[in-house]
């Protein structure tokens, strides 16, 4: 990446005999919205913490604009975070939290207040600058750690499972603001979930980590889309995995068989449910597409649309999402697009 | 939830120990300060002559005004040495924080008297200390000045209370959540900025129950000054001690446990309010 802001090499990392972080690699673009999405336990978080110096890698490099940060002590590094508990200094009010860093490099007076101010402001906290941390909501004191990062003005600002701790409703709504907080200023931002979700909903790109391994790193639509492989495609959304094997330029999963360029061997297929669709008795298969009679065992309703439950000829389970109108039961005719069926490799077990 | 009976019976106990052994000798010990004796006998006359003999005659003054010097020095040592001894193990400590916490507080489980009694042993003209710098050669005879002096009480003072101002200020060290360490740090803190900005106000709290811990206790404390203040190192106490003993003036002690009483009351008082504005949740 030529404009790289934030470039990670070869990271590891081991706490005793536990590889947390293994050879990662990763850049980041100025201005980019980046999400280190994954389970607990992937090693998310340590990632963050090294990046704001609060671990050091056991090997690798870690820079920005091109210099090495990985062996300066967190109070030298062009960055921020917002900690996941908010982390407000409990002894000073909202004022004095957000201008902590610009008391600390010294800013001038009249500087400073502007631009307190200003960042207040910016997350709609003005009117509490002279309350304690402790007498507002967490959704405000979500804001004002926000503010406390962004008035000093970092390269690179990290997130921390920030809207963990929020109740569903207050947290999309931040996912919203943030999103557009993040447009508004231009500050790159590293944010750390394990919420698919909320990393669709947000990201320019997102950076899947298991295990210590980066699994996939691109934009929401591609790994929902294009997912690598079998993890990818089963942790970003639902999805059917298609087992089977290709023989002379025919893939053959289960009671499934089309005609396929794929190299002989053993294969597998990422189906979304959403790409299986209720076929037409009485119309011809579409080109370049499967049908298939399943029973359906299953259906949940969601509103707009449901999700079935199906088993087909061969046995195998599979989910199919539909605009949720009509009643369905017994057997029913299905069908997909040859192309919907994304090739994916094995994980490996961790 | 529980009855009236039920409540009454289980409340009654402690009503009853407090009353007994608190209320009703404070209450006595009120009176007496305001009675007089002749010869033998305590008159139970209401006078304030005890008073006007507490300000009349100095001695009373300079033993009060000594009491709270040792006090405060006490106070200012038990702090100065308990806080970095309580940073140290709740910050910098992770492996062997249990033992060396363990370690602070094996002493407390001593009698009291015994720990006094060692520093007779240590500071005494043949005692450890002396016979260690004779034998160094630091010094031709023994040091005088160790034992018997208000620098023993001192010493004893401060080794017996530096453990009970430890305990709160450890207390509220470990109470400081880590991620506001990181957030200082974060934020452009050095170390010694990030202590002084976060750490010590959200610690003082604890300093300060520490602090009076410690100047509470050893302002009132009369065996270590018995043991090894000699005459040159005795203290409000002993002086109470001694008017209720062999001077046979009830009335007079009584009247300077009350003074003694209302300044610590003043000082608990205090503190409580400074505690209280100190601590943030």
């Amino acid at each position: 990446m030529p404009d790289a802001l934030l470039t990670i090499r070869s990271v590891e990392k081991s706490f005793g005999a536990m590889r947390v972080l293994r050879s990662v690699t990763l850049d980041v673009a100025a201005g980019e919205f980046l999400t280190i999405l994954g389970e607990s336990g992937s090693g998310k978080t340590t990632l963050l913490r090294m990046i704001a110096g609060f671990e050091q890698p056991d090997a690798g490099e870690i820079a920005i604009d091109g210099e090495r940060i990985d062996p300066l002590p967190p109070n030298r590094r062009p960055v921020n975070t917002v900690f996941q508990h908010y982390a407000l200094f409990p002894h000073l009010s909202v004022f004095e939290n957000v201008a902590y860093g610009l008391r600390v490099s010294k800013v001038p007076k009249t500087d400073l207040d502007q631009r307190v101010e200003e960042a207040l402001a910016l997350v709609q906290m003005s009117k509490f600058a002279r309350q304690s941390p402790s007498k507002i909501s967490g959704g405000q004191q979500q804001r004002v750690a926000l503010a406390r990062a962004l008035v000093n003005r970092p390269k690179l600002l990290l997130l921390d499972e920030p809207l963990s701790a929020l109740d569903a409703a207050l947290r999309r709504q931040m996912q919203t603001e943030l999103k557009s907080l993040q447009r508004q200023v231009g500050i790159t931002f590293v944010f750390v979930t394990h919420d698919q979700d909320e990393a669709m909903v947000m990201s320019d790109r997102i950076a899947l980590l298991r295990s210590g391994v980066l699994e996939q790193v691109a934009g929401p639509r591609e790994i929902y889309r294009r997912p690598r492989t079998t993890y990818t495609a089963q942790f970003i959304g639902q999805t059917n995995l298609l087992r089977g094997t290709v023989t002379h330029g025919a893939v053959s999963c289960g009671c499934f068989r089309w005609a396929s360029r794929e190299a002989d061997g053993p294969v597998i297929f990422s189906l979304r449910p959403e790409d299986i669709r209720l076929a037409d008795e009485a119309h011809m298969a579409p080109p370049r597409s499967v049908r298939f009679r399943a029973r359906i065992e299953r259906t949940m309703f969601h509103g707009s649309s449901e999700l079935l439950e199906l088993v087909d000829a061969g046995g195998r389970t599979l989910l199919v999402e539909c605009a949720g109108s009509r009643d369905l039961h017994g057997e029913v005719l299905f069908e997909f697009a040859i192309a919907d069926a994304v090739r994916v490799t094995e994980t490996d077990a961790a | 939830m529980y009855g009236r009976a039920y409540k009454t019976a289980v409340a009654l106990p402690p009503v009853v120990w407090v009353a007994a052994f608190l209320l009703i000798p404070y209450a006595l010990l009120f009176c007496y300060s305001f009675w007089s004796v002749s010869g033998q006998n305590v008159v139970h006359a209401w006078t304030l002559a005890n008073y006007r003999e507490l300000l009349a005659n100095s001695m009373y003054g300079s033993v009060l005004a000594r009491s709270a010097r040792i006090a405060a020095t006490v106070t200012m040592l038990s702090v100065l040495l308990g806080f970095p001894l309580a940073y140290y193990i709740s910050f910098h400590c992770s492996r062997r924080k249990e033992l060396l916490y363990q370690l602070v507080i094996i002493p407390l489980w001593v009698s009291y008297l015994v720990r006094a009694y060692a520093w007779k042993t240590i500071l005494g003209s043949d005692g450890v200390l002396n016979s260690l710098l004779q034998f160094v050669h630091l010094s031709r005879g023994p040091l005088g000045f160790l034992l018997y002096s208000p620098l023993a009480v001192l010493i004893t003072l401060t080794h017996i209370y530096v453990a009970f101002a430890f305990l709160p200020i450890y207390a509220s060290l470990e109470h400081i959540p880590r991620n506001l360490v990181e957030a200082a740090r974060d934020l452009g803190a050095s170390g010694p900025r990030m202590f002084w900005t976060v750490i010590f106000p959200l610690s003082l709290p604890g300093v300060i129950a520490g602090a009076t811990f410690a100047f509470v206790l050893s302002l009132g404390d009369f065996l270590s000054p018995l043991l090894v203040g000699g005459p040159s190192g005795i203290m409000i106490s002993n002086i109470v001690v001694s008017l209720f003993g062999a001077a046979f003036n009830w009335p007079l002690g009584a009247a300077v446990s009350l003074c003694l009483l209302l300044g610590v009351l003043a000082i608990l008082w205090l503190t409580e309010r400074l505690q209280h504005r100190l601590t943030f949740h």
